[in-house]
Parts: structure tokens; sequence; C-alpha cells
């Protein structure tokens, strides 16, 4: 069964609508991208499934349809975005940052909260070097890791990556891919949208272009990875693409 | 002017800078929570002292007629804003919130006012009265206008300001109030008498600094609504509801709000209106201290204290001026500072 089945999904802005008809679905365990230039729409799919902006369309998370879910009740369901722009608590400690992922399952107590952290700073050792620092010090390498592991807090079975490799250097980007293909292993479905098709086919099962709006290709990564199409728009030989 | 003038203008200062502290405080946490700048906090400060001097008396304060209404009007606020989208457990808080909370609130006061039951009790009636206000009206003022620029909330909350001074009118009557201290106590220290209801301001002002201190770096609730000034977005990412957030900021606003009413009515006769001029102090203090750092405005509070206390001892007719205007070479020089503001989000 899918974790996530998005059907017909529309998103529009006073008027000009930035997504038309979108139909992609994740299944559990899997790593799902969607690929495709800047401006196409991928952010606002993302924010639509999570709920930020109003769509039209059926979302189903697990089964369930989420019509007019809030967006705490969506974290609460299993859903976590990291978006594009980390949105970090900057002047709060690594580690409170961390805590606040938890938010939503702060019933469970203390100790679950101490077991989800541990298991954040296993993933990142490099968080829990730096837990007492406040997050606006960290470099740009670190404040994706504690974007990703304030979303992981949460114990989603669906993670959501916004340009995870947005303004980083090439060697820490093959690292959050690592930690990506890792992820995997623990049994939550990852939807990653990435402008660096390359990286992003290599450790996807299935992947969906986007263009203007629409999706125009989907299929196996491997095959999308030797489609003529994709090789000339997005992989290129001459010119490496573009991670932002 | 010998020492002991200065000494006793000084204390004066600090009593009278500690209430705005707190009030700067809450003026802080607002708007860093929800970018409301909280003009109608000073009415808090109004109706705690009147709904204070009302029990004092052994009279049913107006303002439990005033709860049992906004608490109505709250209530078809929250239905109306989440219509389309209730469902059991959000109805049932919604009402507990807004109806039973109230009327709780409301019989308790019934059946207490009479008694005269004692300071304690009936400071505890008063902020557990006044306090609800707060979030009460953010959920029909400000919920409604969550994504609107800091302009327009502005303006709300004047709005609000100058709606509540006519309530307090409606609710309790044109005429100034005062209670007796909390305690006839007087402490002799060399030259300086003080008097038991400074000790009580400093005291409590002390110790509710600490619980506010407390409350935001150790408690979850405290570090989610940090979290939710912070960013917003980031919040909301995590699952904080960031209109909850909201509603806490106003409690706590109100909570400050009628606890500084009650703590200064011993000392000046509060007449409906008079909140305004003591939330503008704070409001002063909060600019001074730059509206976003906490140590900033309780500092500029006790230095806006202490200007007052001295103003009135040299230029008594000139004090209001004097304090307002030490906002304008503040500002001035942040301007000059930062150079021209961006324009928010």
């Amino acid at each position: 069964m899918s974790v996530l089945d998005v059907s017909s999904v529309t998103v529009g802005y006073g008027g000009i609508t930035a997504i038309t008809d979108i139909t992609i679905a994740v299944d559990a365990g899997q790593i799902v991208t969607v690929i495709g230039p800047n401006g196409a729409g991928k952010s606002t799919l993302l924010n639509a499934i999570m709920g930020m902006l109003p769509s039209r369309g059926t979302i189903r998370f697990n089964g369930q349809n989420l019509a007019a879910e809030p967006i705490a009740a969506r974290v609460g369901d299993g859903m976590s975005l990291v978006p594009e722009k980390r949105e970090l608590f900057a002047t709060m400690s690594v580690q409170d940052n961390l805590r606040l992922g938890f938010y939503r399952n702060r019933a469970q107590g203390k100790r679950a909260a101490q077991a989800a952290l541990d298991d954040i700073y296993d993933l990142f050792p490099r968080l829990s070097e730096r837990r007492r620092q406040d997050a606006g010090t960290l470099s740009g390498g670190e404040r994706q890791m504690l974007a990703m592991g304030r979303a992981l807090m949460a114990r989603p079975c669906l993670l959501m990556l916004d340009e995870p490799s947005l303004g980083l250097a090439p060697l820490i980007v093959r690292d959050i891919f690592r930690t990506i293909t890792a992820l995997r292993q623990t049994g939550v479905a990852i939807l990653l949208i990435e402008q660096n098709a390359r990286a992003a086919l290599q450790v996807a099962d299935h992947a969906y272009v986007l263009e203007t709006g629409r999706i125009t290709l989907q299929g196996d990564s491997a095959t999308l990875a030797a489609d003529s199409r994709i090789v000339e728009m997005y992989l290129g030989r001459a010119s490496p693409p573009m991670g932002g | 002017m010998d020492s002991t003038i200065l000494a006793i203008l000084l204390q004066d200062g600090v009593v009278n800078g500690a209430i705005y502290a707190l009030l700067a405080l809450s003026l802080v946490l607002v708007f860093a929570v929800t970018r409301v700048i909280y003009v109608a906090q000073g009415e808090f400060v109004a109706y705690g002292a009147l709904t204070y001097a009302a029990l004092d008396g052994g009279h049913l304060p107006g303002s439990v007629a005033l709860l049992g209404v906004l608490g109505l009007a709250g209530c078809a606020a929250g239905l109306w804003q989440a219509r389309g989208r209730l469902d059991r457990p959000a109805v049932l808080r919604l009402l507990g919130e807004t109806i039973v909370l109230p009327a709780v609130i409301a019989v308790a006061a019934i059946i207490l006012a009479p008694m005269k039951p004692g300071v304690l009790v009936e400071v505890l009636l008063t902020l557990a009265i006044v306090t609800p206000m707060s979030p009460l009206l953010y959920r029909i003022a400000f919920q409604p206008l969550a994504d609107a620029p800091v302009l327009v909330l502005l303006i709300a909350a004047v709005a609000l300001h100058l709606t509540l001074t006519g309530l307090g009118l409606v609710f309790f009557g044109p005429e100034g109030f005062r209670a007796p201290a909390f305690s006839d106590i007087t402490i002799t220290a060399g030259p300086l008498m003080i008097p038991g209801q400074a000790l009580w301001i400093g005291g409590l002002t002390f110790a509710l600094m600490t619980a506010l201190f407390a409350f935001f770096e150790r408690s979850l609730t405290g570090k989610a609504l940090r979290a939710t000034a912070v960013n917003r977005l980031g919040a909301r990412l995590v699952g904080i509801p960031t209109e909850r957030a909201g509603l806490i900021a106003f409690a706590l606003a109100g909570f400050i709000g009628a606890l500084s009413g009650v703590l200064i009515v011993p000392l000046t006769t509060v007449y409906y209106d008079s909140g305004f001029m003591i939330g503008l102090r704070g409001f002063t203090a909060a600019i001074i201290g730059g509206l976003g750092s906490y140590p900033g405005a309780v500092l500029a509070a006790l230095l806006v204290g202490v200007a007052e206390s001295f103003s009135s001892f040299w230029a008594s007719a000139f004090k209001e001026v004097i304090v307002f205007t030490a906002i304008i070479p503040v500002l001035l020089w942040r301007s000059l500072r930062h150079g021209p503001a961006e324009e928010e989000e």
C-alpha cells in the first residue's frame, strides 16, 4: 500500500496555477524523487502535501484523506517536511531544536524523547558535538543535518526533503545523500525534491519529472537516468547540473 | 537635594519601574509570538485594579459580566473560524475555554464576593476573572488577522484599546477606586521607610520574572513559544499550533496586566481609563529596549520609572513629557545605527 497517494492535485495562487493535475505515489520504504528546473512547482507540491497551501484534488496519507487536516495533525500522523530554507530556530540550541521536533509526540514522555534524541545523535554525531550551540552558529551542512534531525525526531513514516543539497559543498552533498540512503533502512518513505538530478536519480527508486507545473515523465530512476531527454536536459555531459 | 530625597525618589522610581518592567516584558512576548503591539495591555491593568477594588469592598465586580460577554463572543468567533473543519474534541475544547471556564469563574465570584474572603483569595479571584479575557480577545480580534501585516494588527490593537476603555466605563462606572495595601508593615532602613506594598511589588515582580525565565528556558511549552517567536514557519512544521502559542502569549499578557493592576491600586487611584497611561510607560520601555530583548526591556523600564520619579520632583508638570520624549533620542539612535528599516516579511 502506498504511504502517500497524491491524485489530480492542483494548486493556484490568485488566478495563477502553480501546479496542475499532479498524481504521484510513494510506497513504504521507497525513495521517490521529483526533479525539474527551478520554478517548476516542486516546492509548491511539497507545501500542498504538508497542508501549508490549499489545494484541489485528493491527498491520501496511509489511506486516510487529508482534506482539511491542519499541519500540526499531519505531523502527528507521521508526515515531516524539511523545507528548502531549513527554517531552524536560530537563537535556540541544537538540542532544543531537536527536542521541539518531538513536540507532537510529547505525550510519550521523557524517556521516548531521549531515545529519539539519541537516535538522531547516532545518525548525525556532528550534532551531538554541537548540542549546546545555537542553531544560528552552524555551518550550512550542519544546518541541513539539524533540519533533517528535527524532522526525524517526530519519527515520521514519510519524510519530505526540499532541495537538501541546495547551497552545500559537493562533499557535504555526498554525506547528505549517503544519509538519505541510510534512512531507507529504517523503513521511512522519502519524497525528495531536487535540482541536482544526477544525485537524486542515484538514490531514488522512482522518479517524476516536473516541468512548468505538470508531470512530464515518470518511471524507474535507472530507466529515467538513461532516458535521452533526461540526459540532455538534466544530466548533460558538457555542463554539470547546477546545485542551486 | 539631599541624600534622603534622592533615596526616596530612587525607591519610588524602582517600584514603579518594576511594574513597567512586567508590562514591557509581556509586550515584548506578545509581539514576538504574534507580531501584535498590544496597545490594550494597559486596560488589563485598570481592569485588574478595579476588579480587585470591588472585591475588596465586598461587591461583585462588573468585569464578571464582561467576562461572560467576551466568552460568548469568543465561542462564536471560534466556531466561525473553524467552520467546515470542526471535530468533536476541538468543539469540546472551545466550549470548555469560552463557556465553561468563564461560567465557573463567574459562579466562584458570585459566591465569594460578598464574603470578603481576604487579600489572597481576592487577588487570585481577580486574576481568574481578568486573565481569561485576554486570550478571548485574541480569538475575537486577532486570530482572524493572523496573516495580516504588523500595521493592520497595530490598528486592530488600537481599536481594541478604545473598545476596552469604553467597556471599562460601562462595566465599572466613572468613579476611581483605591484599595488598601496588602499589609501595613513598613521596614525602616536608615533614612528609608519602605512600605510593605513596595516590598510586595518588588518581590512579586522578581518571582514572576524568575518563573517566566524558568518557563521559557525549561518547559517544552515555553520553548515552543520561543520557537514560534523565532521562526513561525519552522514552528508550524514541527507541529506547534501557532494560534495556540498566540493564546498562551495573550493569556500571559492578561495575567501580568491584571497582577500589575492589583499591585498598584493600593498606591494610586485607578479609573476605568487609567490603564492606558500606565501601559504606555511599559510600551516606552519595550521600545527603548528594542522590542525584542527581555533584559533590555526590564532595564529600560527601571530607567523609565526612575526618570519619572525624578522629573515629577523637579518638573512635575512636565513629567509625562519628559518620560515619553525619552523615546525620541533612542529611536533616532536606532535608526542612525541600523539605517532604513526593511519591510517586514
